[in-house]
């Protein structure tokens, strides 16, 4: 008990940011149409490639010599930057056809 | 100049362009700039914690990271550039595993470097200062978290992104065609259950010290992988929508586990934005199907209602229409609506239809087209196809608006759907489909269905309105039907 307060208390931030981020999170796409929904998925999908951020940090605290972290580490950077290239990118092909006739 | 301040500020900018570029996604109008100023945000973001950080860093690193990012931009960006519209769900299920994996391996990374700095020792067995004070260092950098704090992190990113990995490839394979049928152990309810509150508890044992060493952290790895698999497999191919954006949100999770860890709160807002919206989002499809979340992941879709639906013989007359009075009965008319369905994507017609649309309305026909939510593999999944093949989308009209127009409508095309227009859902309790809303397609004057069989739809189950009077079958392929329908209405003129 006594290490959950504490762990709560040594980072109230965190807690304050992660109970805010999802009353954005359901305001921001509150009154999506449908039509929108799964470039929306797509979209959100690319944003939480933003894990690739841990597997970059991770890459520059590993010690060279230690090879399994490093080829873990390398796996981990490139499939992260898949998410997020391969993510955003589909999302702008979805949206391109969305373009109004004349 | 602090370049750690300078790296929080960039942090900062970045979290700020997921927010917007998530509200600009959810309008049609600034859509593609949202999307276009998140991957801004997100550029930035990477290319801050590449360059910014105190410590000194071998060349070898930065090589390695480098060609890294090398190598998945390329493959992404080439599968992304190369694949079908029509593969598009299974695509967002494929990149969103990777990034699921990608939180998983961090996290076997994190408890490797963790395994290190736990017992600082020198090999005489006594405390080593150095590596105590250098132990601490870290601890403030990360934020003030507890060794145990930071286990829980690791621990919970580390299940979180596996099952999210495991279950988005079973969703690819499902959606791919690999596994077309769901797999259903005795009591796999049951079985899953157990295996997840397996799961909590081993993890709980690992965090609070109760068992120690790598070998456990390896085993949590591989039940999370199983618990992944297990929990889509039972799931069947037309909700895979649904599964898809839950493990989207599942994978948003693990990266806020990530955002915890490192005390990133770029990593932190993205992952919880992400987790909240895509939860919210789920929800919102599961009513598109009118059906409630729990259903779709413990229900037994398809395996309760087959036996009803086989109970319920539905006798009758099919009639068939020819090519040349179908397309008489089009170009006479004065208002048709098109059903797109999956059948369409499959059969690469979208681009037909859309001939057949220009020809109708040049002869003064006007022509709508219906979009159920749930039309085509996810929701709004049809209208990116149809975009793709030159359909304005004003003319692409949502299913609430369309039903009343159905009455006064001279000839209804369904192409390719079949549940989305199936009546039992509003007059068959017993039917599975019961209560998810539908197109009123029968409340037009005249119904042409064209199917390459009278096999069920994805539901499996049959559908009566092929056996109402004003209905009638054009077999055949969509794409082959509807070229030769409109060469037939050229040929009219």
């Amino acid at each position: 008990m006594n290490s959950v307060i504490n762990f709560i208390g040594n980072n109230i931030q965190m807690f304050y940011i992660v109970i805010l981020m999802v009353f954005v999170g359901i305001e921001v796409i509150g009154k999506v149409p449908a039509v929108l929904h799964t470039p929306l998925m797509s979209g959100a999908n690319a944003i939480h490639g933003v894990v690739i951020i841990g597997a970059i940090y991770v890459m520059l605290h590993t010690d060279p010599d230690n090879i399994l972290s490093l080829v873990l580490g390398f796996l981990a950077v490139v499939l992260g930057t898949l998410n997020v290239v391969g993510g955003f990118v589909v999302t702008d092909r979805m949206l391109e056809m969305f373009k109004k006739k004349k | 100049m602090n370049t750690q301040y300078l790296l929080d500020i960039i942090y900062l900018v970045a979290s700020v362009t997921f927010v917007i570029g998530l509200k600009m996604l959810s309008h049609p109008a600034t859509a593609r700039k949202g999307n276009l100023i998140a991957c801004f945000g997100m550029t930035l973001a990477i290319l801050g914690t590449i360059i910014i950080h105190d410590e000194k860093v071998q060349p070898i690193i930065y090589t390695l990271i480098l060609s890294a990012i090398g190598l998945g931009t390329i493959a992404g960006w080439m599968t992304a550039k190369k694949v079908q519209m029509t593969k598009m769900p299974e695509l967002v299920s494929i990149f969103n595993g990777m990034g699921g994996a990608c939180a998983a391996l961090i996290s076997l990374i994190e408890f490797q470097h963790m395994g290190h700095q736990v017992m600082p020792v020198t090999p005489e067995g006594g405390m080593d200062l150095s590596g105590l004070v250098e132990m601490l260092k870290n601890m403030a950098h990360q934020g003030g978290m507890s060794h145990t704090a930071k286990l829980a992190m690791i621990m919970a990113g580390l299940v979180i992104g596996s099952v999210s990995f495991a279950g988005s490839i079973i969703a690819w394979a499902k959606l791919n065609g690999t596994l077309n049928k769901p797999i259903r152990l005795p009591q796999y309810n049951i079985t899953n259950n157990i295996l997840m509150l397996g799961l909590f508890v081993y993890a709980f044992l690992i965090v609070n010290g109760n068992v120690e060493g790598n070998m456990h952290v390896y085993l949590l790895f591989a039940a999370a992988l199983l618990y992944g698999v297990m929990f889509v497999l039972p799931i069947g191919g037309a909700d895979m929508p649904v599964v898809i954006s839950l493990l989207n949100s599942f994978t948003g999770l693990a990266a806020a586990c990530g955002g915890f860890m490192y005390n990133n709160k770029a990593m932190l807002t993205g992952g919880i934005l992400v987790g909240s919206a895509g939860t919210l989002l789920t929800l919102v499809m599961c009513k598109a199907m009118n059906r409630p979340l729990s259903n779709v992941i413990f229900g037994a879709f398809g395996a309760g209602s087959k036996g009803a639906a086989a109970g319920r013989e539905l006798t009758g007359n099919i009639k068939e229409i020819s090519i040349t009075d179908a397309a008489v009965l089009m170009n006479y008319s004065k208002k048709v609506i098109i059903v797109p369905g999956y059948g369409l994507a499959v059969a690469q017609a979208q681009h037909v239809i859309h001939e057949l649309e220009t020809i109708l309305e040049e002869r003064g026909v006007e022509v709508k087209y219906a979009i159920h939510p749930v039309a085509g593999r996810m929701p709004g999944h049809m209208n990116v196809l149809l975009a793709e093949s030159n359909v304005s989308y004003d003319k692409l009209v949502e299913m609430e608006e369309i039903n009343p127009e159905f009455s006064n409508t001279d000839v209804v095309l369904v192409v390719g759907a079949n549940d989305v227009v199936n009546p039992a859902a509003h007059n068959d309790p017993a039917s599975p489909i019961f209560g998810m809303p539908i197109l009123d397609v029968e409340n037009a004057k005249n119904i042409i269905v064209n199917k390459r069989s009278m096999n069920a739809g994805y539901a499996g189950i049959e559908n009566e309105l092929f056996y109402n009077p004003k209905n009638s079958m054009l077999f055949g392929d969509a794409k082959s039907a509807l070229t030769k329908l409109v060469s037939e209405l050229k040929a009219m003129d």
